[in-house]
């Protein structure tokens, strides 16, 4: 037998570095404690899965509450008299009006209208909260610096960060944070738990209802403990993470956004609110803006789309797309894909030319030499249950 | 039973050979959940990739482990793949080989060399 990589985060993993060099998150005992399968990603050495397995991993969230542990993720606060309007500067989305206590999904493009990275943005009380990808960090504080040189960029480097997601998320969070059941989706706010402020957002990258908390390193062990104490508390490794938020049809960075696709087609245009679009009050100003903004008007050439799989094969990122099956020339592929334990089938998700990207519309896959039908499908693969 | 560096079995029975993975491969891929065999009546070279095996988060293959022709494939696996999570070293073998010297099999490591090799 040979393999056994998992491909949806070969794109984004710290390949080449070695055991020493990796970084631990304040977690990482209590993962391995745990049983945890350990691996390398994005620099860091992280849980792949635990002794659960992906599969119960993944149902265990679907039906009861996961705690996952995304401490490698970069936390970033950005402060300033005007540090809103300036962060506008470097994204397509409206953050002048944002409220405090709230926060909004947010992408940096380039001149070409190309996703940089794609990241939350909330605003606390006398700041910007930002949280962005493990692998994009570095890029994304150099590129706040040099964009931004009126505003102060400070790295969180000393918070944890952890994501309680499924039904009972909230039962669970509540249990501890009583106050946390007022929150809706993408509300943010600070809670003390014994003595320390933790910094909670209602939001999460699974699909269903959750939370995402900040918490003092030295806290982040008996937090993640006092919730694991409760029986429909399971740990989550990074596996069941990335098949939670593909039924999700949520984007992996590297995978199905990056320079190469613009927000449009990667089917984002909610992101980007009226105000900065044609005609709104601060039109464009943002890198790519007549791109982007064109693409809105005009509707893209190409868009992501679901992809559904006719037959029980799971096809994973890189799979060419046919429009017909004896076509030579592919008219897209894959960027995620894999079996969806919730839907018991498999699922993927790509490019298509806009010709071919209508639901149902019939498409062919090459996979191992041999075509194979697929059915453009909605996204969500799975009715998301946030609690808005 | 007779086991490979790429944690397989291989176990004699009659004048075929029968393969499957080992309970630790089947262990390090997690829930399986796509199996494809290979065509029965086909003639394989030893390292050839006949089989795919999918978990939910890692596509692997199975490799011919000698020269011969597969006589016979396992289509429960194909309805069922969780079988290779259940049973990897009784149920769920995956296809039967006709080899043409069956002394071959010596070649490969028996049950306590394998658990050397797992260290």
């Amino acid at each position: 037998m040979t393999g056994g990589q998992s491909p949806a985060h070969a794109g984004s993993d710290g390949a080449g570095m070695t055991e020493q060099t990796l970084k631990r998150t304040p977690l990482h005992a209590l993962h391995v404690a745990q049983g945890a399968r350990m691996v390398p990603f994005a620099g860091y050495d992280m849980p792949v899965q635990f002794p659960l397995g992906v599969m119960g991993e993944h149902l265990h969230t679907r039906a009861q509450a996961g705690l996952f542990d995304v401490s490698h993720m970069g936390q970033v606060i950005l402060r300033g008299p005007d540090a809103d309007v300036a962060l506008e500067r470097l994204v397509p989305v409206a953050l002048k009006e944002l409220p405090v206590g709230r926060q909004r999904y947010a992408m940096f493009t380039d001149s070409s209208g190309g996703i940089l990275d794609d990241l939350m943005v909330a605003r606390r009380e006398g700041h910007l909260f930002l949280v962005v990808n493990a692998a994009r960090k570095d890029h994304d504080i150099a590129h706040l610096r040099a964009g931004l040189p009126e505003v102060e960029v400070t790295e969180v480097t000393d918070r944890a960060l952890l994501a309680l997601q499924g039904p009972r998320a909230c039962d669970a969070l509540a249990a501890l944070i009583p106050d946390v059941a007022q929150m809706r989706f993408m509300d943010v706010a600070s809670h003390d738990w014994q003595g320390a402020t933790l910094w909670v957002s209602r939001s999460g990258y699974t699909g269903e209802d959750g939370f995402e908390i900040s918490v003092p390193e030295a806290l982040a062990e008996a937090f993640a403990q006092a919730l694991l104490a409760l029986e429909w508390v399971a740990p989550i490794g990074l596996g069941a993470r990335d098949s939670l938020r593909l039924e999700a049809g949520l984007c992996l960075y590297g995978n199905d956004i990056d320079t190469g696709t613009t927000p449009v087609e990667a089917g984002l245009p909610w992101a980007i609110q009226k105000v900065r679009r044609r005609g709104g009050a601060r039109e464009g100003g943002f890198p790519g803006a007549n791109v982007i903004l064109h693409q809105l008007e005009n509707g893209p050439e190409r868009q992501r789309v679901g992809l559904l799989p006719e037959g029980r094969a799971p096809m994973r990122a890189g799979t060419k797309l046919f429009a017909a099956e004896g076509d030579g020339s592919p008219v897209g592929q894959i960027t995620s894909g894999g079996f969806a334990p919730s839907l018991g089938r498999p699922v993927a998700m790509g490019y298509l030319p806009a010709r071919l990207s209508a639901p149902e519309s019939l498409i062919w896959a090459e996979l191992r030499g041999k075509r194979l039908p697929v059915r453009v499908g909605r996204l969500p693969f799975r009715p998301s249950t946030y609690c808005k | 039973m007779r086991f490979t560096e790429e944690h397989e079995w291989l176990r004699l029975d009659g004048d075929v050979v029968v393969v499957g993975i080992t309970e630790h491969a089947a262990e390090q891929l997690g829930d399986v959940v796509f199996v494809e065999l290979p065509e029965v009546e086909a003639m394989v070279a030893k390292g050839d990739e006949i089989c795919v095996i999918e978990s939910v988060k890692a596509a692997s293959d199975i490799l011919a482990p000698v020269d011969g022709e597969i006589v016979e494939v396992n289509e429960a696996l194909v309805d069922t793949p969780g079988l290779v999570n259940d049973d990897p070293q009784g149920d769920a073998w995956f296809f039967k080989m006709k080899i043409d010297d069956t002394s071959i099999l010596d070649d490969f490591m028996g049950e306590d060399d394998y658990k050397d090799f797992l260290g």
